[in-house]
């Protein structure tokens, strides 16, 4: 599904990824936990495609294919999604005019038929009944108002509308109580399947009591440093990250 | 300084402003209601002083970053008796819903493009061509009012020249249920053809009224359209004025208010310009009787080198008088647009409250805005604020977007309707279909 090779990158001539390999195969979830600065949210927008991140080596291979060349939308057509640590707001955008948009424009680059107004609401009902996701954030405009745990639900709506083949969820955890928590899990584990992934980026092991990785990564200074199976968050929960600290 | 003979001042004038002058004078005699002695007084005068000024440049405060000079390069020829046929008329109200509509093409007004419904008593709808040949006294009052002599070089020349236009007047407390839409299209048959538009806009106490004003060219060629608006809202009254300007990319499009507003009248105006190669859209509102309110807003959409200048001026007079005025545009590629907005409060003006608000999205490196928000203020007891942000568009909530699949242009799109959306959702609220 998703091959990171020696993965090289800077932001403003500064190097934030140094070599960072990372190789997840079809049906897992793997989680990244790592100390604040590490590269986290680096690697996620390195793989999504924002503006200002140079790759100065290294590849990502999505489904066997190079993506650094491609647009953030094209990526998205291929079926990556990355739910936002902070989910931006975009005044004057209605909600429902933003999922049917990005439901159109993924199906459109899949070859399939656009959805109509009727059909891509009915879509969207559905995801959210299943999500317990509430009828007025389709109201709004896109994040605007929202409190935080609305936002990351809005996240795991949008994410359950497009239907990823890679979900990266970067720090989805921070800022949420413990219903919106497990409703963004539950939108996660709902996801699982045999050809669908996801990367759980986070601090915290907390996330990982609900979404519950294949296998958990150690990301500091910018390089993998250590890699096992679920019961290593559980051991950095108890140690901390000082441990790796000098391990990069 | 003594005044210079006529002749001399006429000759003082930079050139195009000679060929406008020379238009007067070779055309006095024809002009509608030359016999009158009351309007030919009005006419000389203004041509003096047009004479007198010549074209507007950046000289003038007023005037700081727009320039007439273009029109210099220009032979506009005065529009005369023609009747220039017209395929597909550029109507905003919704088909088979009946309504009101006067159309002029070049400034003239045209009956057989016209639908006039049944209106309800104590509505006149005139053409002012027809009413200055035919019942000229009903105009003396309120024609020609404000402006002349005010260093107003474009409203000088509309008033020489000025030959057609829309006179509607409202008698006390009529309702009009259904907006009056007025289209303006300017056409270019063969040499570019200049007009002046005068508009006399008169609403009696506790009245109401929507003029919807719609300006379009036929893609013919450049045109020089220079209307002028007299708008008086007596006690009460309530005029929504809302106007659309898609005028033709060659065109010069140059529109004057004025508009008074007496005791608790309510004057209520949004301009959409997406049209024109240059515009200049200017409005000075005088709330002199209390409880006065006016609402300017407006929206513009630029591009290429289009440039189009938005110019206020507002005058609180009276106590409890408010105001509030936003003007949003998008500029894109090498467009400049300019916003220069003056509210003064006047010593008598107490407890009012005036707000403005200028936003520009600049979508090139090379489009401009310049925004001169102006606050005078002589009372003491006033809530007024002004402010004005220009800025490109916002990359977080561009890549946000993008990262959900939407394609750039698409999502710059959706952006940019998101940025106009509020002021837009004024005019689509009175059921419009904007082009």
């Amino acid at each position: 599904m998703l091959e990171i090779k020696s993965l090289h990158a800077t932001i403003d001539g500064k190097e934030i990824l140094r070599g960072l390999d990372l190789s997840i195969a079809a049906g897992e979830v793997h989680a990244i936990m790592g100390p604040n600065g590490s590269g986290k949210s680096t690697l996620a927008y390195v793989m999504t495609g924002r503006e200002g991140y140079q790759v100065t080596d290294g590849e990502i291979l999505f489904k066997g294919r190079d993506i650094l060349a491609m647009t953030p939308e094209e990526r998205a057509g291929e079926g990556l999604f990355l739910a936002f640590q902070y989910p931006v707001e975009i005044p004057g955008v209605p909600n429902t005019t933003f999922l049917k948009e990005a439901l159109n424009a993924v199906r459109q680059y899949r070859g399939e038929p656009p959805l109509d107004a009727m059909q891509s609401l009915r879509l969207v009902r559905q995801k959210m009944k299943e999500l317990g996701v509430t009828e007025e954030l389709l109201k709004r405009a896109v994040n605007v108002g929202f409190s935080g745990g609305e936002k990351k639900r809005n996240e795991v709506l949008q994410m359950a509308v497009l239907d990823p083949a890679l979900a990266v969820l970067d720090e989805t955890d921070s800022g949420l109580d413990i219903d919106a928590l497990k409703t963004v899990a539950d939108g996660v584990n709902a996801l699982r399947g045999p050809e669908r992934s996801a990367l759980v980026i986070t601090h915290y092991q907390r996330l990982l009591d609900y979404i519950v990785p294949d296998k958990v990564h150690v990301l500091a200074a910018g390089r993998i440093v250590r890699s096992g199976g679920k019961e290593l968050a559980q051991e950095l929960e108890q140690s901390g990250y000082a441990a790796f600290a000098g391990a990069a | 300084m003594p005044p210079l003979p006529a002749r001399l001042r006429i000759m003082d004038a930079p050139a195009p402003a000679l060929s406008f002058v020379d238009q007067y004078g070779a055309s006095r005699d024809d002009l509608p209601g030359s016999a009158l002695p009351w309007l030919s007084a009005l006419r000389e005068t203004a041509i003096a002083d047009f004479a007198a000024d010549g074209l507007p440049t950046p000289r003038a405060e007023a005037w700081k970053y727009t320039s007439l000079r273009p029109l210099e390069k220009l032979a506009f020829e005065p529009v005369v008796n023609e009747t220039i046929s017209i395929d597909k008329l550029p109507t905003l109200l919704p088909h088979g819903q009946g309504g009101h509509r006067l159309v002029f093409v070049n400034g003239t007004f045209r009956a057989d493009l016209s639908l006039l419904g049944d209106f309800p008593d104590g509505v006149e709808v005139n053409s002012l061509a027809d009413l200055l040949t035919h019942d000229p006294e009903t105009l003396e009052a309120h024609l020609g009012r404000f402006g002349v002599g005010e260093g107003q070089p474009m409203l000088a020349l509309n008033t020489a020249l000025m030959r057609d236009g829309l006179v509607l007047h409202i008698g006390a407390g009529v309702m009009v249920p259904m907006p009056i839409e007025v289209i303006y299209i300017g056409a270019t048959p063969d040499t570019p053809r200049a007009f002046h538009p005068r508009n006399l806009i008169v609403l009696e106490p506790g009245s109401r009224a929507t003029v919807i004003e719609h300006h379009a060219g036929l893609g013919t060629g450049g045109y020089l359209a220079n209307s002028v608006s007299e708008v008086l809202v007596e006690a009460g009254a309530a005029l929504h004025h809302y106007k659309v300007q898609a005028d033709d990319i060659d065109a010069f499009h140059i529109a004057t208010s004025h508009v008074r507003l007496e005791k608790d009248a309510v004057y209520d105006s949004f301009t959409l310009s997406t049209g024109a190669r240059l515009s200049r859209q200017e409005i000075s509102v005088r709330m002199v009787g209390a409880g006065a309110e006016c609402h300017l807003n407006g929206a513009y959409m630029l591009r290429g080198a289009q440039h189009c200048d938005i110019t206020t001026a507002i005058e609180h007079e009276a106590p409890n008088t408010s105001s509030r005025e936003v003007f949003k545009g998008v500029i894109d590629d090498t467009a400049r647009a300019v916003f220069q907005g003056r509210i003064v409060v006047h010593p008598k003006a107490q407890k009012s409250d005036g707000h403005q608000l200028s936003r520009a999205l600049l979508l090139s490196d090379r489009a401009e805005i310049d925004a001169k928000p102006e606050l005078e203020i002589y009372a003491d007891d006033v809530k007024c604020s002004h402010g004005a942000t220009a800025g490109d568009l916002d990359h977080a909530a561009l890549f946000y977007l993008r990262s959900r699949g939407i394609p750039e242009a698409t999502a710059r799109h959706l952006l940019i309707e998101a940025f106009l959306t509020d002021t837009i959702h004024k005019i689509a609220a009175e059921g419009l279909c904007p082009a």
